[in-house]
């Protein structure tokens, strides 16, 4: 009967080699285990931000937006009036509603602020029709309603009432626009696929002319068509606004920004896992360090093995074997922490909690490739030991 | 008729930088059952000899046959098998591994033959019993004197029931009385057919060994059961 060693042994010398330098052996997979949590997490955490963008990607891929692309004197010039019932009679248009810029008009607090500390905000007029047709929901209060076109109400994107420090509608507030004050009736979330309505205060048409004496006509437009017909529809969107052609105008898919920024995380995914590859490259070394050092160290123990009868292949497999599964249990830990990382950091940021599965197998596999390699030179250099040298070193 | 252990002109030479000639044509025959002790000054080749019949290292020249094997002619993998199913080893220092059980020390014995762990450890629990260990088998190597360490090393080398059972100074480590005791033991292998062979410095230990063979610079210079007996050289 040839000497052999069954595989539930051979685990079983491995483990117990481990258990007996539980120290040294907890740290060593700590190394991996950190190596593949960042592995898992940078994975886990790109795919759950790009599920979030993947997700509104996929509602507001059908937006389109008009702009006139020519301005006098730094003010905008207006699309003609006609433009939106226009566009909105193209057969594959769902919604449509303008804005309309309020240019030079400062927002302010009150007027203690300077009129030059605007932050960087505007004044849009707006419709009724902006919320359903950009997706957007209000975070407090109420819309611009009919009675908005006669009195001095605004409605302030998520981004301007951050700025203003506005956070409750409980009591009346007032804002002042340019030098009249208005009554913020409601805030609105964030808009990701039209920034400038974050940072706007919306007003009625109707308020916008009177007040501040804007001229008729939107200076954008928004549109959804249908999903499968976009391109068809930004086809004919020019000649549409402006059929005779005397003005330029822009036609733009504002969820382009959302691929560019899907883009944008996938370049720091490859930079991260190149980190992260590093990590784990240094924590191999460590793991064939000590797998080398406990070869010199028990050259007693493989001499006894080998008087016991067991083959040079035994006595690589033992070592080989303990590397990997000091590897594969700091890969397993790794996972786990990568897990919860990418679920705080999901939490967060507030989005959803996804990690591939491919990220939980290539952190596992290259726990596993590490620690076989790792081992490879231990395991090969305690085969080699001839027993008598091995037995006479203590 | 076969023997248990059949030297014949074995020389073990080292190269440089050792360069020394640590047998110097050894012919030795050894019968099932026989209990030898193997005694010499230090450097005389003891250990070399005890390596060369426990296929540890092979010989320079001359032919080394277990039970009618040859071995010089088996490669690595078939040494370990010889190893594994018809040699057990004792050695000085115990070579216990200090994370297992007493228990499971011995089952390791029986580890390169394939043998099921359940099994291995019924086996192992029966040895314990005959070497008078029976209350230590839940211990740790690290818990036992020094006695009982050499005893669960003597049950870790007959736990696979070897023809020849090869000891290295097995009392070297030990006090006079637990030396003894543990050369008792072993020469009371011979009982049921093992061959046992021991190396020793210790006067007493090899006398209690049927017979004695005595070595000097890699030659045999006397041996106490006749055929094999050469005059001391004068010098």
């Amino acid at each position: 009967m040839p000497s052999r060693l069954r595989l539930p042994d051979a685990i079983g010398v491995a483990t117990g080699g481990l258990r007996a330098r539980r120290i040294r052996a907890a740290l060593s997979a700590l190394g991996i285990a950190i190596a593949v949590a960042a592995v898992v997490a940078v994975l886990g955490i790109a795919d759950s931000a790009k599920a979030d963008l993947l997700t509104q990607l996929g509602e507001q891929g059908n937006l389109l937006t008009v702009a006139s692309a020519e301005s006098i004197n730094g003010r905008t010039v207006n699309l003609p009036d006609t433009a939106e019932p226009m566009i909105a009679r193209i057969p594959p248009v769902q919604t449509v509603t303008a804005v309309g810029s309020v240019d030079n008009v400062t927002v302010r607090r009150s007027r203690a602020i300077p009129a030059e500390q605007s932050g960087g905000m505007n004044v849009l007029a707006a419709q009724g029709s902006l919320l359903p047709t950009m997706s957007a929901h209000l975070l407090l209060g109420r819309y611009l309603d009919a009675a908005a076109e006669h009195y001095p109400v605004t409605v302030l994107g998520y981004e301007a009432a951050k700025i203003l420090g506005i956070g409750s509608l409980d009591t009346p507030t007032q804002i002042l626009l340019g030098d009249h004050y208005f009554t913020v009736t409601g805030v609105l979330a964030p808009v990701t696929v039209a920034p400038e309505v974050d940072v706007a205060a919306l007003i009625s048409f109707g308020q916008a002319q009177q007040v501040f004496g804007r001229a008729a006509g939107p200076s954008r437009i928004y549109l959804r068509a249908d999903p499968d017909q976009v391109a068809d529809v930004a086809a004919v969107l020019t000649a549409t606004t402006v059929p005779d052609g005397k003005d330029d105008v822009q036609v733009r898919r504002p969820s382009d920004l959302l691929v560019a920024r899907i883009a944008a995380k996938g370049a720091f995914v490859g930079l991260f896992l190149g980190l992260g590859g590093i990590a784990l490259l240094i924590a191999g070394v460590g793991i064939a360090n000590i797998m080398v050092i406990s070869v010199l160290e028990r050259r007693g123990e493989i001499g006894l093995r080998r008087a016991l009868g067991a083959r040079r292949r035994h006595v690589a497999a033992q070592f080989l074997l303990e590397s990997t599964l000091l590897a594969a249990a700091g890969g397993v830990l790794g996972i786990g922490l990568g897990v919860l990382a990418t679920a705080v950091a999901a939490r967060l940021g507030g989005n959803p909690v996804s990690v591939p599965p491919t990220a939980l197998a290539a952190g596992l596999g290259a726990a596993l490739l590490v620690g076989a390699l790792a081992g490879l030179y231990p395991a090969g250099r305690a085969a080699r030991l001839s027993p008598v040298e091995a037995l006479r070193s203590l | 008729m076969t023997h248990a252990l059949e030297l014949s002109a074995v020389r073990k030479e080292y190269p440089p930088p050792t360069a020394v000639t640590a047998l110097d044509g050894i012919d030795l025959v050894v019968d099932a059952g026989e209990t030898v002790a193997i005694v010499g000054a230090s450097g005389a080749g003891k250990s070399t000899l005890l390596s060369i019949l426990g296929t540890l290292e092979r010989p320079t020249s001359g032919s080394v046959r277990i039970a009618g094997t040859d071995t010089s002619a088996l490669s690595d993998p078939q040494l370990s098998e010889v190893r594994a199913t018809r040699l057990g080893f004792v050695f000085q220092q115990f070579f216990l591994l200090e994370h297992l059980t007493v228990l499971d020390n011995v089952a390791t014995g029986l580890l390169y033959r394939g043998v099921p762990g359940r099994v291995r450890r019924q086996r192992a629990a029966e040895v314990l019993c005959e070497v008078g260990l029976e209350g230590r088998i839940r211990h740790r190597a690290g818990q036992l004197s020094g006695g009982e360490r050499q005893r669960v090393a003597i049950a870790r080398a007959i736990v696979g029931r070897p023809a020849v059972l090869l000891a290295d100074e097995p009392t070297g480590n030990l006090d006079s009385a637990t030396g003894a005791g543990i050369a008792e033991l072993l020469s009371s292998r011979a009982g049921d057919g093992t061959t046992v062979v021991l190396i020793t410095h210790n006067a007493d230990v090899a006398a209690s060994m049927r017979r004695q063979v005595h070595l000097r610079d890699g030659r045999i210079v006397a041996d106490s059961r006749g055929q094999h007996a050469v005059a001391a050289p004068s010098s």
